[in-house]
């Protein structure tokens, strides 16, 4: 791939002296969305993790448009252009909406735009975080990772359990961030077609490194592959 | 606007005050500066959840910095107070880059070593500071070249006041802010925090050290005030019982700091003098009563007050 923003090239990473992770190494493009699928335990979180600098580098480089980042603090990747949005969700219990996300802003984004993207929340923005329902809690946390800015975002699990309806919003809501093809999404996601339906391209993991790497169309017609590693029937569009 | 109600009704009692009690202007105005200094600990432990037993340290330095200042080199009160400011900023600057680096029970340790280190200084340079003599001599000129500072004190306790309600305004607007609201989010989980990319070191380093500069302007207020520094400024014992006052009115709202203060204050002033030998206890059963019944601070009474007629209210009409 010719000038990705985001490369990574023979990561090996995990927690403390753990190894999570062997020897990735990942291109990604500017305004290109890729999926991660994998079973539990794959190291599709430890892989964002990663990125971001919340585990243990043991070997391999990092870089951001470039530049090495595999030595800098997760707030300064994210001043640089990367942003979570955490499988746990984090939300500030005791913060309302609005707060939550005023917490998180950044340079010139606006609640305006964050609203835009999830009009739910402007009706709930006095409400504290411990009130939300769960899907209202991750448009919470991807409008708070918006705040800052970023230009690569990184999706944790966002669809875990939600309902389908609220999946297919939020899905939708992807689709919004990514259609200017200015930033580029990463979203590892365990519904596996709905991810595959929604990527450029698609990276596959099995016990901590990359199994199969192409386009997403290409592997969501391997249901061997993905039966194999993510556990998803034999049908084609198969679904876990 | 609801949210100004209380902090008016404090401001209009502080006024009332004045007129109410006319002889007690020196035991006020010792209010009101405390209040300065509980604020400081309020963003430092109650917004940005750093545990502290140490302000005084910046407290002490701010108070020595505002003496020494208006001694050699100019009067002025409000240039005094921000010498005092900076003072305060320079300490906890200095020492929170080191401070902030430990956690839990090994960080308080550290803050209440500053301030030893501190005192110690102070009793040392005995040239400079008067050691355990205190530093005398500290003369102010009038504020704003209009207003002397009298025997009586009502220059002293609008001084203050004003510059109270000055600090008030600023941490109230901090603490609505992107920077302030983080720091709650810190408070309430740094490993957040750092998962959405916040600086949680750098941010907590700056909370303390505007905190350490709101102590600064608290000591400074009194070295200017009584016009005299003791090495009391660093005792652990002002650093503790203004976390206790910080408590009884609640963390990490700014009113709650104030209500603490005054509470904690009125009641040893008026148990002291009744009972001169056991009115610790008075404040120990305060202290108890609060933690059980209140945790989270006498701020929380009204809400606590409604909720018990609401309930009441709910009972007796499954009754009948």
């Amino acid at each position: 791939m010719a000038d990705p923003v985001l490369s990574l090239r023979g990561v090996t990473a995990g927690y403390g002296p753990t190894h999570v992770l062997r020897d990735i190494d990942l291109d990604l493009g500017r305004g290109e969305r890729l999926a991660v699928i994998g079973r539990n335990g794959a190291g599709k979180t430890t892989l964002l993790a990663t990125i971001m600098g919340l585990s243990t580098l043991h070997a391999g480089k990092i870089e951001l448009r470039g530049r090495g980042i595999a030595r800098l603090a997760p707030f300064r990747r994210n001043a640089l252009g990367l942003g979570l949005v955490p499988q746990t969700r984090d939300i500030f219990p005791s913060l309302s909406v609005e707060e939550n996300l005023i917490a998180a802003q950044r340079g010139d984004a606006t609640l305006e735009e964050a609203y835009a993207l999830f009009p739910r929340l402007k009706e709930r923005r006095r409400n504290g975080g411990v009130q939300l329902s769960g899907g209202e809690q991750q448009m919470l946390a991807i409008a708070r990772t918006l705040m800052t800015r970023p230009d690569v975002i990184l999706l944790d699990e966002p669809l875990e359990g939600l309902a389908p309806v609220i999946c297919a919003m939020l899905m939708q809501s992807f689709e919004d961030l990514a259609k200017d093809g200015t930033r580029s999404v990463v979203l590892v996601e365990q519904h596996a077609r709905a991810a595959l339906a929604f990527a450029d391209r698609a990276i596959l993991m099995s016990n901590g490194a990359i199994v199969h790497s192409g386009p997403a169309a290409e592997l969501a017609d391997r249901p061997d592959l993905l039966h194999r590693h993510v556990g998803v029937g034999q049908t084609p569009k198969g679904d876990a | 606007m609801r949210n100004l109600i209380l902090p008016l009704a404090c401001l209009l009692a502080a006024v009332a005050a004045f007129f109410v009690f006319p002889y007690d202007l020196a035991f006020l105005t010792r209010i009101v500066i405390m209040i300065v200094f509980v604020l400081s600990i309020d963003l430092v432990l109650g917004y940005a959840g750093i545990p502290t037993l140490g302000q005084a340290a910046m407290y002490g330095s701010g108070a020595y910095a505002a003496g020494l200042f208006s001694i050699h080199v100019w009067g002025d009160p409000l240039a005094g107070l921000a010498v005092g400011a900076l003072a305060g900023a320079a300490i906890a600057a200095l020492s929170g880059l080191v401070v902030m680096r430990a956690r839990g029970l090994t960080l308080i340790m550290l803050t209440i070593a500053v301030a030893a280190i501190l005192h110690e200084l102070a009793n040392r340079a005995r040239g400079l500071t008067g050691g355990a003599d205190g530093l005398r001599g500290i003369r102010v000129d009038p504020v704003l070249g209009l207003f002397e500072f009298d025997f009586i004190g009502r220059t002293g306790y609008w001084y203050a006041l004003a510059v109270a309600v000055a600090v008030f305004v600023l941490l109230a607007v901090i603490v609505r802010s992107p920077f302030g609201l983080s720091l709650r989010g810190i408070h309430e989980s740094p490993a957040r925090m750092t998962a959405i990319g916040a600086s949680v070191y750098w941010r907590q380093i700056t909370a303390y050290v505007i905190g350490g500069a709101v102590a600064g302007i608290a000591g400074a207020l009194a070295a200017q005030i009584t016009q005299l520094v003791s090495l009391e400024v660093f005792a652990f014992a002002l650093s503790a019982e203004a976390v206790i006052m910080l408590i009884l009115g609640g963390t990490g709202r700014l009113t709650g700091a104030v209500i603490g203060t005054t509470l904690f204050m009125t009641v040893e002033h008026i148990a002291a003098a009744n009972d001169p030998f056991n009115w610790l206890f008075v404040i120990g059963a305060l202290v108890l009563a609060v933690v059980f019944f209140l945790p989270a601070g006498l701020i929380a009474l009204p809400r606590a007050l409604t909720g018990l007629i609401v309930d009441k209210g709910g009972r007796d009409a499954d009754r009948t």
